[in-house]
């Protein structure tokens, strides 16, 4: 029995090369404004993944989701132009978009795939701008199913997935049952570009529109942030002449 | 565009005498010379009344704005053009081989880049001006694919989608709109290059009248090596009314396929090489007289719609590459030390980012106001203010690249950076699609023309007894002379501009008033032989310019200031710097405005401004 549909769920993500990231002034945190952003280059990943399996004919449906203001519907347009069948927009703005962690999107992808029987949901492994690398794992805690992380190759077998992961040592290769959660790693896939055409067809999917309270969740955040602050600038170094030296500078400073 | 065309054009126009006196006096009535094309003007948009000392509010006052959904499409479209031209584009190895490599290509047919504007029922994205222009700021970011894609797309098929027959859209767009085949626009010949009407390729009916053949070469073809299909002018015989034989320009759809065309080798040329230059011969090359498209003998009206169709898109093409310069530099000026500053806490160093960020303004003002103009329905013919973007734009992108190059001094002249390579790419804008000078020409020509007929008509006028159309004129030029206030609605009650901007916008009257009349004093000076006197009509194009750039600027600063644009006051410290050195012409000293547009330039380490095409609501 091939798995109805297949969850996508997709990150907004400050864009990483942009020129200059600025604390706020306050240091709350990073401001956000004016710079761009785009779908999370492992989100896009987890797109391609999915989209290759429909093509594979192992899945009937591709469904992405994205939590976060208006904004983010240009990241569920761009995947529904890269092959998804529909998109869902959880809306979070303002405060909650501020405070929202990954324990709040995952419950809200969680409570999403149990409401739509979701038989996959696969996620990029972690946002590049705060680096969490929780969201997936913690979906698949808050549903109870299994999950395989780092995934480097994912094939379908029968009912169950077979997953090749990166981990520390090298890779590991695991064998979990439907339904399942997966993140992607880098090397999963090379993921399409949108083309234009794509991009007009895609305009005539539907993206439905919900709130986090439709789906019956406390986007009450558990972590308050107390202060962000740039990194110390690089201080210039110091040339020595000899080894002598380098050991009476370390000793003079402290380092040794 | 032809100086033959225009003296037959002035020629066409009856100038009057000296209105105080002379009213009696016949005005001559001239025969048109041989070879004329008559074009009647249909409704040329904003420019033409700036000749009489007129603003036509209504055509740029409120800026051109896209509804929220068009935007989202255009912002939706942004991302991967851009994402393939940062990823999948490598610019230096394109330069070196003088090539395109056909993944690029290809990579480019996949995202519809080939098909911009060809209307969605042939297979193409059916983009209207503004978003083709939107798009050309990142496709500017190579200059070869930019060239290629444009010489295939905003020239190439441009004859079959604005005056091809419905037969020949069907059978030729949607392959051209995938990119399956390439196209190509073969006017110019060794002998003809801005005297486009004087092209010597022929084309003559065979016996049964089902074909011409087509004799001759042309040159300077881009895309030449390869295109599929080409749209080739020649010399048709044309029976006239009176029977008397001429030889007209004739419009063709040509195929590779007919066979009788050879190719010569690609052109080395100084900048974009990757794209494809070279000799095109035909040798009695068959093509079927369905294929030709408009009217036999209505061939150059078709060449000069086609190139005026494309020209706006050069604004925003030369800002995108402004912008993009600002950003590398500005990270160089930032790091890089000598006598213990940052090269950005240098005066003259910051004056080039003032000049870099005034430029892109300016351009993508124009670009875009042009665009908008353009994209209402009526099919306004803006071919004026499209000539105008395009040599600002041509002009104003050669220094700044120059500029850019200089801040990084040694390091911008080696090929390591990518500075050399701006800069060569970018001196072609200011010869091909029109010569500079030609457009000069076209731009102060039209306009008088225009004036000259408008005058003529008044004076036809008083001379059937329409007295009050004597006074009138009387009136205005007492007026002038005692320094009467110009009030021509931009300001005041029912003023378009936004009030804090009114003082210039007063300036820009003025401006526009005193050249309405400047004019009308150059026709009755000089007449028809205002024709030959090159340099006064260089400085008049060159006064139009600098006011529909002030217009458009004032437009959009307006429109900024009026809907709260993100960075709106940087902005309008930009539009009074940039005033100030197109109107005012004072020796006012703008030190203080441009170390403040160089600050927030140099701190954010990019262009400030939001797009034109952005929102609030």
């Amino acid at each position: 029995m091939s798995p109805a549909s297949v969850f996508v769920c997709l990150s907004l993500t400050l864009l990483s090369d942009y020129p200059v990231i600025r604390v706020k002034p306050d240091n709350s945190g990073v401001v956000t404004d004016g710079v761009k952003h785009s779908m999370n280059p492992f989100c896009e990943i987890a797109v391609e993944e999915a989209v290759k399996l429909k093509e594979k004919k192992f899945i009937k449906e591709v469904v992405a989701v994205s939590c976060g203001p208006t904004q983010v519907t240009e990241t569920i347009r761009t995947a529904l132009a890269m092959g998804c069948d529909r998109g869902i927009h959880v809306e979070v703005s303002g405060k909650d978009y501020e405070a929202m962690g990954p324990l709040q999107i995952a419950k809200i992808f969680a409570a999403l795939a149990k409401k739509e029987e979701a038989s996959l949901v696969i996620l990029g492994k972690q946002a590049i701008d705060d680096d969490c690398n929780q969201t997936g794992q913690m979906t698949a805690a808050l549903l109870d199913w299994p999950q395989g992380t780092f995934a480097s190759e994912v094939t379908i077998d029968g009912e169950k997935v077979k997953v090749v992961r990166e981990i520390d040592g090298g890779l590991e290769t695991i064998k979990i049952s439907m339904p399942a959660v997966l993140t992607a790693d880098l090397r999963l896939n090379t993921p399409r570009y949108a083309t234009l055409p794509n991009i007009m067809k895609a305009k005539k999917k539907k993206i439905a529109n919900m709130k986090p309270a439709d789906l019956g969740v406390d986007m009450v955040s558990r972590v308050e942030v107390l202060r962000v602050d740039e990194p110390p600038t690089r201080l210039a170094g110091v040339k020595v002449e000899t080894v002598d030296d380098l050991v009476a500078k370390l000793k003079a400073n402290g380092t040794i | 565009m032809n100086i033959n065309r225009l003296i037959a054009l002035s020629k066409s126009v009856q100038f009057g005498k000296i209105l105080t006196s002379n009213a009696r006096h016949a005005t001559k009535e001239v025969t048109l010379p041989h070879r004329t094309i008559r074009t009647h003007a249909r409704n040329l948009a904003y420019a033409k009344d700036l000749f009489l000392g007129k603003v036509n509010k209504a055509e740029c006052f409120p800026y051109p704005e896209i509804g929220n959904e068009e935007l989202e499409e255009i912002n939706s479209f942004v991302a991967p053009v851009e994402k393939f031209f940062t990823e999948e584009v490598d610019s230096k190895r394109i330069d070196h081989e003088a090539k395109i490599p056909p993944e690029t290509l290809n990579g480019l047919k996949e995202l519809g880049l080939f098909g911009i504007q060809v209307p969605e029922e042939y297979g193409g994205l059916g983009l209207s001006n503004t978003m083709y222009a939107r798009l050309g700021e990142i496709i500017s970011l190579d200059g070869s694919i930019a060239v290629t894609l444009a010489a295939h797309q905003a020239i190439g098929l441009k004859g079959i989608l604005i005056a091809g027959s419905e037969e020949q859209k069907a059978k030729y767009l949607p392959k051209l709109a995938s990119g399956e085949h390439v196209a190509a626009f073969c006017l110019t010949e060794p002998g003809s290059g801005s005297d486009a009407a004087s092209i010597q390729t022929k084309a003559t009916l065979s016996e049964d009248r089902k074909t011409y053949l087509l004799n001759g070469s042309k040159i300077w073809i881009s895309n030449g090596g390869f295109a599929d299909l080409m749209t080739v002018f020649a010399r048709t015989e044309v029976v006239g009314e009176d029977g008397v034989k001429k030889d007209k320009i004739t419009a063709f759809i040509v195929e590779r396929a007919f066979g009788g065309i050879t190719s010569g080798k690609p052109e080395d040329k100084l900048g974009i090489r990757g794209s494809n230059t070279c000799e095109v011969s035909f040798d009695n090359c068959p093509v079927p007289v369905e294929n030709v498209i408009g009217e036999v003998g209505g061939g150059f009206k078709v060449a000069m719609n086609i190139l005026n169709s494309g020209r706006f898109s050069m604004g925003s093409a030369g800002s995108g590459m402004i912008k993009k310069l600002i950003e590398m530099t500005a990270e160089y000026a930032g790091s890089r030390k000598q006598f213990g500053k940052n090269l950005s806490e240098f005066g003259m160093i910051q004056e080039k980012f003032a000049v870099m960020a005034q430029n892109a303004f300016v351009m993508e003002s124009m670009a875009y106001l042009t665009a908008g103009m353009m994209d209402r329905p009526g099919v306004p013919d803006c071919s004026l203010e499209a000539a105008m973007v395009k040599v600002f734009s041509s002009e104003g992108g050669w220094i700044c690249v120059s500029e850019a190059l200089q801040v990084l001094g040694g390091l911008g002249y080696t090929k390591n950076y990518p500075y050399e390579r701006y800069l060569r790419d970018c001196r072609i804008l200011l010869i091909f699609e029109g010569t500079n000078e030609i457009l000069r020409m076209y731009i102060a020509l039209t306009g008088m023309q225009y004036a000259g007929k408008i005058l003529t008509g008044k004076i036809k006028e008083m001379k059937k007894g329409n007295v009050g159309v004597a006074f009138e004129m009387l009136g205005r030029k007492l007026g002038d002379a005692l320094g009467r206030k110009v009030d021509l609605g931009l300001t005041g009650m029912d003023g378009v501009v936004h009030p804090g901007l009114a003082d210039s916008a007063k300036k820009l009257e003025q401006n526009v008033a005193h050249f309405g009349s400047t004019v009308e004093n150059l026709l009755y000076r000089y007449g028809k032989t205002i024709v030959e006197e090159q340099l006064i009509l260089k400085r008049v194009a060159d006064v139009l310019i600098n006011l529909y750039a002030m217009t458009a600027v004032l437009s959009r600063s307006s429109r900024s200031i009026s809907i709260g644009l993100r960075n709106h006051d940087h902005e309008v410290i930009l539009y009074y710097t940039i005033t100030i050195l197109l109107i005012y012409n004072s020796p006012e000293n703008q030190d203080e405005n441009i170390k403040k547009i160089a600050r927030e330039v140099l701190e954010k380490r990019t262009y400030v401004c939001s797009h034109p095409l952005d929102r609030t609501f």
